[in-house]
């Protein structure tokens, strides 16, 4: 979603995206004009008049699970962004009995809260994992 | 999920749905502060309709509508930038 309008975004997807990714766009790129959704999402920023890089998570029932927002000159990390999703869909799935500790990936291993891990997560997780 | 829409010369424009969204411009600080107060993690995402452009199609969507799957929703600076 950018301030830009639809027209445009057919335009930038025609003669640039569609060049990166085969076949063009296959989301959704929304307009925003005078950035009315941007200023409630807390992303417009009035005095250059666009959105900053607002990125959001929405969960199945509509929550937001995290954000993450950057100014304009850096780029995002999707591998992070996708990281998080996966994350959010293993809590989830395991309503809440599972919980991702830093430097979690799909595949490594999570915390399963309670009474017997107070105090000892030290045994079950180590520095080394945040950065793995 | 997104519904068509005909391009015609009018410029088509979204916004949020739901609850009015606060008209004042009396106190900018202040309503700008309100605004952010609204983005919580754990909290509702605020619902909105916008227009837009997808896979050859002009389409306008709310997101209320994506209810029951993930959404990865992101804003940018314009068409065209660099990054």
């Amino acid at each position: 979603m950018s301030i830009d309008s639809m027209f445009v975004h057919k335009m930038w997807d025609d003669h640039e995206l569609s060049k990166m990714v085969e076949g063009g766009v296959p989301f959704p790129m929304l307009s925003d004009a005078g950035g009315r959704v941007g200023k409630v999402y807390g992303v417009y920023d009035e005095d250059a008049g666009v959105e900053t890089r607002g990125r959001f998570i929405i969960d199945p029932d509509g929550i937001v699970q995290g954000f993450e927002v950057l100014t304009p000159p850096v780029g995002r990390s999707v591998n992070e962004t996708l990281r998080q999703v996966q994350a959010f869909q293993l809590v989830r799935a395991s309503k809440g009995t599972e919980a991702t500790p830093s430097g979690w990936k799909p595949g490594k291993k999570t915390l399963k809260p309670g009474p017997g891990l107070v105090g000892n997560v030290w045994k079950e997780w180590k520095t080394e994992m945040a950065f793995d | 999920m997104a519904e068509e829409v005909k391009a015609g010369c009018a410029r088509p424009t979204g916004g949020p749905v739901g609850d009015p969204a606060p008209e004042t411009t009396e106190n900018i600080q202040t309503e700008k502060k309100e605004v952010k107060s609204m983005i919580q993690v754990g909290k509702k995402a605020p619902d909105f309709s916008a227009p837009g452009y997808q896979k050859g199609g002009f389409i306008n969507l709310k997101l209320s509508d994506y209810l029951g799957k993930w959404v990865l929703l992101c804003f940018y600076p314009g068409d065209f930038t660099f990054v």
